[in-house]
């Protein structure tokens, strides 16, 4: 019973292992010079520790709801490539209904100026 | 910048992971998808006909609004024919029985006369807001798109077979109904009325999707009509309880119903008038239809004791607390409460005269409760002025046909004959009696008889006390006669209620 275990364990015991030796390798054999910008945590040059409150400009919000959009269409889009075949010409004009209510949404996003940036 | 821009491919590389996830699971999908492909037949798609009329109008008006400049007018026009052709197809579609799409919707009877209710309200909400946003200069074309959003989702609540499409119309009207509550967005009332109804009801719809997915870790499945018919020889009954539970309360969230009924006269307060109208009748309506599809047949004990508390609670609460309320919407709020708790009688009885009484209570309370806040719209002046029952006084002489139309509503949400207001509660608790539940029909003519003294104290006011000079706009001729129309159908509906008792025993 217990015996069915041992490959988890094996793998559990390599997948740290590597990790740990990766890691340590690379320390012991790099070549080490710090500075200021390599010291800090986000080299990006945000500030790790500030106030939590900061306000983000609602232009990033509209940028991420509109990538959902167009996220889940392609997910419905996956399924339907791959059986493109079987489903012939009615899936093909469902595909096109689809899109085409979509596209009504793109428009007017468009119109409304959400894609400007200033 | 460079921060935002790490946030950002942070949130890209989420979601790549999830498309990689969904892509493992394609062949699931795409049998659904072939099953979709062989099953259906152009009939299935006449039977959505209401439907698929709301969804290509509401894209119509959406174009309207992103390619034309100032098309408010168009975008009016276009809705009201188009809901009069929702209309058409939802009485075509009410000869047909069965379910369509592989048993997600439900198609005709029931689902084609909540289609019915839903664009008569649609109709109307729509009529009254065209003076109410200009006259609050915030004559927007979303409007009408919102309005027509939130409907399709009414609809597809009315018609769900399965609890997945219930919960999705469920989505659908309420995310609609938070942003129309919000609409104007420099009234702090109404960014109030907004936030709250957009925290309490996501959390209510939690709720409601937890139950789902308790009761579908039951029994396995998602088809509500498999559910009701197998509930009694199903084993995990803990979970089905607890999740029928959880239902339970979302939809009671939903209708306003007490203890779950605080957001209501809020949001109904801070809302704009004709979107408080809508709210309270749309919306309850279509809570309503869920509570009639899943519970109208239930012959647990358990879950009629608890139709029972709540009803008996939404009736001595609401009413009795809008006694003392002095802000005329704030008002309607609490009768909406109470109204909600006649109507659970019917649901508590679970016979069909309970359903037919349901159905109609709720078409006389779209008709007197739309038509209430119509009016309470033509009065009220910017910045919300002329909402208090002081500002009432002596309308009777300063405005009368106004004064006359609003008593004549008063009269009907009080239940007072021949308005058809008195017929939906004659209905309710005549079904109440025949199922042994005669004292909580007694307590709801008790509580009718409280909400006389609020209904009648507007009606005093209006007739009986002089008031200070007010300013009033302008009222265009379209408002009067769709008022009209709305006095006419409830005076025809209360003196000869058999007309509608008849359509609605046609529905199996």
């Amino acid at each position: 019973m217990l015996a069915d275990y041992i490959p988890i364990g094996i793998m559990i015991i390599f997948g740290v292992g590597f990790a740990i030796v990766l890691t340590k390798a690379s320390e012991w054999l790099g070549p080490k010079n710090p500075n200021d910008v390599k010291q800090s945590i986000y080299e990006s040059g945000m500030e790790p520790i500030k106030s939590a409150r900061e306000r983000i400009s609602i232009k990033y919000y509209m940028v991420a709801m509109l990538f959902i959009l167009f996220d889940i269409e392609v997910v419905f889009m996956y399924p339907w490539a791959v059986n493109f075949r079987s489903l012939g010409m009615f899936g093909f004009i469902e595909m096109v209904i689809f899109i085409a209510i979509l596209m009504a949404g793109f428009l007017y996003l468009w119109k409304k100026g959400a894609f400007e940036w200033d | 910048m460079q921060d935002k821009f790490i946030m950002f491919l942070s949130l890209f590389k989420f979601y790549t992971r999830d498309i990689l996830f969904l892509s493992q699971k394609i062949p699931n999908l795409s049998s659904i998808l072939i099953n979709i492909h062989t099953n259906m037949n152009t009939n299935e798609l006449f039977a959505i006909a209401p439907i698929i009329s709301v969804t290509t109008l509401s894209i119509i008006v959406l174009l309207i609004e992103s390619l034309i400049k100032k098309s408010e007018r168009l975008s009016f026009g276009v809705t009201v024919i188009g809901l009069f052709v929702t209309m058409y197809f939802s009485i075509t579609t009410f000869e047909l029985s069965g379910t369509a799409f592989n048993q997600m919707v439900t198609i005709g009877g029931f689902a084609s006369i909540f289609s019915v209710l839903f664009s008569v309200a649609a109709l109307l909400t729509v009529v009254f807001s065209k003076d109410y946003l200009q006259k609050e200069n915030a004559n927007f074309g979303e409007f009408y798109i919102l309005i027509l959003f939130s409907t399709i989702g009414m609809m597809l609540m009315a018609s769900a077979a399965d609890l997945i499409l219930l919960f999705i119309g469920l989505e659908l009207m309420s995310i609609c109904l938070y942003v129309l509550a919000g609409f104007f967005r420099n009234r702090q009332s109404s960014n109030e009325a907004a936030l709250k109804y957009f925290l309490l009801g996501a959390f209510a719809t939690s709720f409601l999707l937890y139950g789902i997915a308790l009761v579908y870790g039951a029994t396995g499945t998602t088809n509500i009509n498999y559910i009701i018919q197998n509930l009694s020889n199903m084993n995990n009954s803990l979970f089905i309880s607890v999740g029928i539970g959880l239902i339970l309360i979302g939809l009671a969230f939903k209708v306003g119903a007490v203890p779950f009924h605080m957001w209501v006269p809020d949001v109904y307060q801070g809302s704009p008038t004709p979107v408080s109208g809508f709210m309270a009748t749309g919306a309850k309506a279509a809570a309503f239809s869920a509570f009639v599809i899943l519970f109208i047949n239930s012959t647990s004990s358990e879950i009629k004791t608890v139709l029972i508390l709540l009803s008996a609670l939404s009736m001595i609460a609401g009413n009795i607390i809008a006694i003392a309320q002095t802000n005329v919407k704030r008002m309607l709020g609490y009768s909406s409460i109470a109204h909600a708790g006649y109507m659970l009688i019917g649901l508590a009885a679970a016979n069909q005269l309970g359903r037919d009484g349901i159905l109609f209570y709720l078409f006389a309370y779209m008709l007197m409760n739309i038509g209430a806040f119509g009016v309470i719209s033509l009065i009220e002046a910017n910045e919300e002025k002329n909402l208090q029952f002081d500002d009432y006084k002596g309308l009777g002489t300063k405005k009368p046909a106004l004064a006359a139309i609003l008593a004549i509503l008063m009269f009907s949400l009080a239940g007072i004959p021949p308005f058809a207001g008195f017929f939906g509660k004659y209905y309710i608790f005549i079904a109440a009696v025949n199922s042994n539940l005669t004292w909580l029909a007694i307590l709801g003519v008790l509580t009718s008889v409280i909400s006389v003294y609020y209904y009648l104290k507007l009606v005093v006011a209006m007739y009986f006390k002089e008031g200070e000079e007010i300013l009033f706009s302008k009222v265009s001729p379209l408002s009067y006669l769709v008022l009209i129309a709305i006095i006419i159908l409830i005076t025809g509906i209360g003196v000869y209620p058999s007309s509608i008792l008849t359509i609605l025993n046609q529905i199996p």
